[in-house]
């Protein structure tokens, strides 16, 4: 019954969707409103279908009603009830199910927001947003059904992937998708701008908060992904730069950089074609990813099942690309006709270096995830690019990007003065030598972090010397003490602020990612009872093992007592998890973490013939928890720069801000 | 009409399509072994029948090596299917070595017995001839050509009309870069 109303609610929104685009064509060709009207109808009436659909599909998982194929596959009796519904993106069918789900809930939105505004666009928006909701639609209803059933009905399923067992999984694929299907919204608004042929600014204001909101659940699912990596995988790292992994973080480079070319096209009206096809070039990686995750034409660790639905995407992805890049090409004589850049020093041209290296990292990415393809297909002998290649060629573009910014907020637009040069980057270049100074005489002696925390101390000190700037200008004007005077920055200029935040916290995480890069210790032994082993200042000693039975497996922990510099910090238990239907034991991990350093304990294996020992392997890495903390600051960035804004009174009096004024 | 800019798009995005497209008809996992080319690592092995042969002694022949586990179900899958084969090609200068490996002796000399088979096979003691061959996984079969260099790799079972061909193409000292996968499909 369930099956029956999942799937008959996915082949009548399909239905619906072929409608949605019929709808705005038919608008177009007769002119009669009820074809305007239908458009939204169809977007309203697929939200609820699919809706329905989903809640079936959440409904059996939690009754684990087994005669459905996916609810047999990825859960068990014994499956705690949130992990039941996790299941939901266990795998391919529900995962494509979560994603047209949350695709058309944003395409609700935009419905609803935009209901009695920008009409000329509007149902051309909807078409778009239609064409992706029906292929999905499409994928659900005939290649992959999530609503298969099975006879006989098993007694019991087969549960979850073990990996996937961690409160982590709950929230790193939503976010994920939800970032990927935002980029939609730009997507179909550039879509639909080139169709009315309005090519102006109208598009990218419109989407400037559904771009940051995307770009945001792009971070965290990214970010969230790297923190399960390190949680949960066991080995230690949180970025291997496996194919899968490249796939989610690609779409990341051109919405970033996208961010930062409209707002030169918004107060310059230049890059037009640019922006237009950064939005296509990210809408289109976001379903790249899902071909690379799902098709298997790639080796990835990531053991992905494979089905059809490889050869679909990848014929949507053609589409897509065709259509969308068709489109601007025919366009192109409206986008025509746009002023040059006046200085080499200047906003403008900051951001595009910007562009040109978040475009350059992207196409390294891109080229090293595909280089085992292409090198196969030309020389027929197959190749592996790894983590060195992907490090060695994006380390110094990163690191030129996070340069950029300390320069690009503060540097004026049009043509920058020596003096706004000065007055922005004298102190914090001053503040940077004596950060990075005590580091040199501490004994941090290697070039790339010596370069790195100083380009980062730099930043930071740009930013802090700005909004001191800002903070002392607003106090001697209106008399505020020093967090009204924040507060009040930041609610009068959003969007700056909102953006400086979230640059420290890139900060931040560029830190963490130097320290845990250049230096890790990595140590491995095998111990006896009460046996220690040293690892830099920490002593850990094997107390024993045990073993603990859980609701969906037992597992064996290793009990180990650990000091530091003579500190007691208490005992770690890392453990090995045995799964009933898994013939190898799962890696438990854990982790002690302080500001400066993680303590990683690996249990790797014990001995069943001899009591009482284990074999552990043991990571100390530094400044690893302030990629996680950046994280954070992150999201309070983002939330400044998008929460609804109060009317503009005043002009802001950041120092950047008033130099432009004059 | 912007022809010449639609051909420009074109002319990216097509060849990027069929790359992709291309990665349907490859196998991203497989790997070319590096020992194929290489001289056959010499060794000699005490056989079941108490004689001892030495690899590196058979050259001008066709040698076809064969390692395998009496516990390993795709071994017991060909075990008669490489005795048929052993039976066909015995007069054609081909010989076959079964090595035993991971296993023990006894266990060894049961499964012979219990299959026919007639080829010269025996148990490694030391462990030491699958590492100098890389083997990986059993059943694992080599083909060495005449000059004694190893011209084909099979990992998985493998059938008696592909025996013959590879001992075929290794008498013309045809090399083969590509491994080949067993037929033979595990119950998990």
């Amino acid at each position: 019954m369930t099956a029956l109303i999942g799937h008959g609610a996915i082949l009548l929104a399909f239905a619906l969707a072929l409608g949605g685009i019929a709808a705005p064509l038919l608008l177009h060709r007769t002119g009669n409103d009820v074809f305007r009207a239908s458009a939204r109808v169809s977007i309203l009436g697929q939200l609820l279908l699919v809706t329905i659909a989903a809640t079936a599909l959440i409904f059996a998982l939690v009754n684990t009603d087994f005669s459905i194929q996916y609810v047999a596959m990825n859960t068990t009796r014994a499956t705690p009830i949130y992990y039941r519904v996790t299941g939901l993106w266990g795998a391919l069918e529900g995962s494509l199910m979560l994603w047209e789900w949350i695709l058309i809930i944003f395409s609700g939105l935009v419905a609803w927001t935009y209901k009695d505004r920008q009409r000329e666009t509007m149902p051309w928006v909807l078409m778009i947003f239609s064409i992706v909701s029906a292929f999905f639609l499409a994928v659900l209803a005939f290649a992959s059904n999530p609503f298969q059933t099975i006879a006989p009905v098993p007694a019991d399923g087969r549960g979850l992937n073990p990996l996937l067992e961690d409160s982590n999984m709950m929230s790193h694929p939503p976010l994920l998708y939800t970032g990927f299907v935002g980029l939609t919204v730009p997507y179909a608004f550039a879509m639909a701008a080139l169709i009315v042929g309005k090519v102006d600014e109208e598009w990218i204001v419109t989407t400037r908060r559904w771009t940051i909101t995307a770009w945001f659940f792009l971070t965290m699912g990214n970010l969230v992904g790297a923190w399960w990596s390190y949680h949960v995988l066991g080995w230690g790292g949180y970025w291997a730069w496996d194919p899968v992994e490249n796939a989610a973080f690609m779409p990341w480079l051109p919405a970033t950089a996208f961010l930062h070319s409209v707002q030169v096209q918004e107060r310059r009206r230049m890059l037009k074609v640019w922006n237009l096809s950064l939005i296509i070039v990210a809408f289109s990686l976001t379903i790249f990813g899902t071909f690379l995750t799902r098709s298997g034409v790639l080796s990835s660790i990531h053991a992905f099942s494979n089905g059809p639905v490889g050869t679909i995407f990848l014929a949507f992805l053609a589409v897509i690309l065709i259509a969308s890049f068709g489109l601007l090409a025919y366009r192109a004589d409206l986008l025509k006709g746009q002023p040059q850049i006046d200085s080499m020093v200047s906003r403008e041209s900051t951001f595009l270096l910007n562009n040109v290296l978040l475009v350059s990292a992207l196409f390294t990415i891109f080229l090293g995830t595909i280089f085992p393809l292409l090198a196969e297909a030309v020389t027929g002998k197959p190749v592996s690019v790894g983590a060195p290649y992907f490090n060695t060629a994006t380390v110094p573009i990163f690191l030129a990007l996070v340069f950029l910014m300390a320069i690009g907020p503060m540097i004026a637009w049009r043509r920058a003065s020596w003096d706004n040069l000065r007055r922005n980057f004298l102190w914090p270049a001053v503040a940077s030598i004596a950060v990075v100074t005590p580091v040199f005489i501490l004994g941090i002696h290697d070039f790339l972090p010596l370069l790195g925390i100083m380009v980062c101390a730099f930043v930071a000190a740009t930013i802090l010397f700005d909004t001191a700037l800002a903070v002392r200008a607003r106090r001697r004007l209106a008399g505020e003490n020093i967090f009204s005077a924040l507060a009040t920055l930041a609610r009068r200029n959003q969007r700056r602020y909102g953006g400086l935040v979230v640059h420290l916290g890139i900060v931040l995480i560029a830190l963490g990612i130097l320290g845990s890069m250049s230096y890790s210790v990595e140590r491995q032994a095998t111990l006896g009872r009460g046996e220690t082993l040293q690892v830099g200042n920490y002593n850990i000693r094997l107390l024993g093992l045990r073993a603990v039975e859980q609701p969906t497996h037992y597992r064996v922990e290793g009990i180990f007592d650990v000091t530091r510099g003579g500190k007691e910090i208490g005992a770690l238990a890392p453990a090995l998890k045995f799964f009933p239907n898994q013939q190898s034991p799962i890696g438990r991990a854990v982790h002690k973490s302080t500001f400066g350093e993680d303590l990683y304990l690996i249990l790797s294996g014990f001995s069943e013939l001899q009591n009482n020992r284990a074999t552990l392997k043991v990571l100390v890495r530094p400044l690893v928890v302030w990629i996680w903390l950046g994280g954070g600051v992150i999201a309070l960035g983002t939330l400044i720069a998008i929460l609804p804004a109060r009317r503009r009174q005043a002009v802001t009096v950041s120092s950047a801000e008033l130099e432009e004024v004059a | 009409m912007p022809v010449r800019r639609l051909a420009i798009t074109f002319a990216i995005i097509l060849p990027l399509l069929a790359l992709l497209a291309y990665g349907f008809f490859r196998d991203p996992r497989y790997i070319p072994s590096p020992l194929v080319g290489k001289p056959a690592p010499a060794f000699s092995l005490q056989l079941f029948s108490g004689e001892k042969i030495d690899v590196s002694a058979l050259r001008g022949k066709v040698v076809f090596i064969n390692f395998w586990a009496s516990w390993c179900p795709p071994c017991i899958a060909e075990a008669k299917e490489l005795e048929s084969a052993w039976r066909r090609l015995k007069d054609q200068d081909v010989v076959f070595i079964g090595v035993e490996i991971q296993d023990t002796e006894a266990n060894g000399r049961g499964f012979v017995k219990e299959f026919g088979i007639t080829y010269p096979n025996g148990a490694d003691t030391t462990g030491k001839i699958p590492i100098d061959y890389g083997v990986w996984g059993i059943p694992e079969s080599f083909f060495v050509d005449p000059d004694g260099r190893i011209v084909y790799k099979h990992v998985g079972a493998i059938g008696p009309a592909l025996v013959e061909a590879k001992s075929a193409e290794a008498r013309r000292r045809i090399m083969t870069t590509k491994e080949g996968k067993g037929e033979y499909q595990s119950i998990r």
